[in-house]
């Protein structure tokens, strides 16, 4: 981060303590609702629960709980990840084109666009998803035209259709991912195209790269901080996302890691287990971020 | 620019299917405020009806729960633009030592599963027997919005120009008319921004305030907890009106930024 040296002068002049103040109350915030509730989680994660109808539990340095978030939920993980890891991909796909046909072709009209693209986050998520539901059911829209134009067999050929349904499968629960996290993914994309200079993919055509090399070679590796960014803001969440496995999925695509912390917590009261749960969540998707960062090379998030 | 008829087609394409994706949903919600159900739930269309909107406040329950919601919202996203707001401020203004320390403590919050911190929260009152409730979904809700805000706020003014304040010095601006008259009106607009955002993450939120709400119903929790017993459609009109104010929100700024821009012109 590049900083002026009238930047520091002025830091100067208002006095060393100003900026030091000014994050205090963050700080002490983040540090005692933050910190301090992960590392309690932590603890409990190594503690054991002597009475199985009691929620109390001992310290006692128990790793035992990590391992039985493996052998226990290890497909729950697995579930969740692949599914978040689908949706994560769909999103980009989307999102990418739409992200770019605002930057460059909107025109005047980029603004009313991006408004729009918000627009989905001032209704009940929980209701857009609910909404899904209608589109998707046995006898909805979707279907029905599906079977007017006489492709029940192939969209179930296609697999995209179990049994004649779409609700209550795999793919709905993906397809309310993707959907759900979709404004997460286009919003930084289209920050960083459009912090592109135009006369940079102008300079490539007049030195006659033909579009497609300009955009791999200009315009992808530019945007690629945007697309980072969506990844994280759309695969973090879509994890330990059980909203949508549990409104439109069966009851296999329900059994996520998100809800299976949700059970031992609120329901099982097992702490331990559900904290340790969270933490091995927590390692592999820290882990993967750690990967990817490395991969993409990018160290700006905002 | 001329050989690449293909691609702009498929390109139109795929723009005109995400925008489709993103607004089925919302239109099916709108539709749906229309519909007549048959029992509890509201998610097949029948016949047409109006009641739906003349009694529109008539499920006590859920509108109690959204006032709830927005009465959370607003105090949450208020302490969390004070809190984020000072730390982008500081840290986009001011050379200071621990940032990179300080800006990993500030993406933390956004890279932790919302479950994750559900549940992190939920064991820190369960510890200290702190009775969940109202005031702590506004902790819950103040935490996640704190980053957002001061990420959001901190990108925005990464392009502002500084000096402004040295020359309003420079011309015998006592500090407080400075900050008032230069520093405030150019971090506003980065910083309501933000608040509009978080705004929208608080009433939204479910899973974390399924942690910490005890016995305290939002918005969310209504619709979600009732979703296996009842869905009914006045959800539907509260949810399509909420849409209505925000589409009204965003034009009524959007020609105030417009009006102000002419005003700083001419």
């Amino acid at each position: 981060m590049a900083r002026d040296n009238a930047t520091n002068d002025i830091g100067r002049r208002h006095g060393r303590n100003l900026p030091y103040l000014l994050v205090l109350p963050g700080i002490v915030f983040l540090f005692v609702f933050f910190v301090v509730p992960l590392i309690t989680l932590f603890k409990i994660s190594l503690s054991t629960k002597p009475d199985r109808l009691r929620p109390e539990y001992d310290f006692t340095w128990d790793w035992g709980n990590f391992s039985a978030a493996f052998t226990d939920f290890g497909s729950q993980l697995v579930r969740a990840f692949v599914y978040a890891a689908i949706a994560t991909v769909l999103c980009a796909l989307i999102a990418y084109p739409v992200a770019y046909f605002i930057a460059f072709k909107a025109g005047r009209y980029r603004n009313v666009l991006l408004g729009l693209v918000m627009l989905p986050f001032f209704t009940s998520f929980l209701l857009r998803t609910i909404a899904w539901q209608s589109l998707l059911a046995d006898a909805g829209p979707v279907l029905s035209t599906a079977k007017a134009l006489k492709l029940g067999g192939l969209l179930e050929a296609l697999q995209i259709t179990q049994n004649g349904r779409l609700i209550n499968t795999q793919l709905a629960v993906i397809g309310g991912l993707t959907y759900n996290f979709l404004p997460f993914m286009l919003l930084p994309i289209y920050v960083s195209l459009e912090k592109i200079d135009v006369r940079l993919v102008d300079a490539a055509a007049d030195l006659y790269s033909p579009f497609g090399r300009t955009f791999r070679r200009v315009v992808l590796p530019l945007s690629m901080p945007g697309v980072f960014a969506g990844t994280l803001l759309t695969f973090i969440p879509a994890t330990g996302d059980f909203i949508n496995a549990e409104l439109l999925g069966n009851p296999i695509s329900r059994r996520v890691i998100g809800n299976a912390v949700r059970i031992q917590f609120l329901n099982q009261n097992d702490y331990p287990a559900a904290a340790a749960i969270s933490f091995v969540l927590m390692a592999i998707i820290t882990g993967l971020v750690a990967v990817y960062a490395k991969f993409l090379g990018t160290e700006d998030l905002a | 620019m001329k050989r690449r008829p293909l691609a702009t087609w498929l390109l139109y394409f795929v723009t005109l299917i995400g925008f489709g994706y993103l607004f089925v949903p919302l239109i099916t919600i709108a539709v749906f405020t229309f519909n007549k159900p048959k029992g509890r739930f509201n998610t097949a269309w029948q016949s047409f009806t109006l009641d739906n909107w003349r009694h529109a406040f008539q499920q006590s329950d859920y509108l109690t729960a959204f006032g709830k919601s927005i009465q959370v919202a607003l105090i949450a996203c208020t302490i969390a633009t004070i809190l984020g707001g000072l730390m982008a401020l500081a840290i986009s203004r001011y050379k200071m030592r621990g940032g990179p320390a300080l800006d990993l403590l500030l993406v933390l919050p956004l890279t932790t599963p919302e479950i994750v911190m559900g549940a992190s929260l939920f064991t820190l009152f369960f510890n200290q027997s702190v009775r969940r409730g109202f005031w702590t979904i506004v902790i819950a809700h103040t935490l996640f919005c704190v980053s957002f805000v001061a990420l959001t706020v901190k990108a925005r003014l990464r392009g502002l120009d500084w000096s402004l304040e040295d020359a309003a010095a420079d011309l015998g601006s006592p500090p407080l008319r400075t900050f008032r008259k230069i520093t405030f009106p150019m971090i506003v607009p980065g910083i309501s921004a933000a608040f509009m955002l978080s705004l929208a993450l608080s009433i939204d939120d479910y899973i974390i305030t399924s942690f910490v709400a005890g016995n305290t119903s939002t918005f969310p929790r209504e619709v979600f907890d009732s979703s296996k017993i009842t869905i009914p459609p006045q959800v539907h009109v509260i949810a399509t009106l909420t849409m209505l104010i925000a589409v009204v929100t965003i034009v009524a700024t959007t020609l105030a930024g417009l009006r102000r821009e002419a005003r700083l012109k001419g």
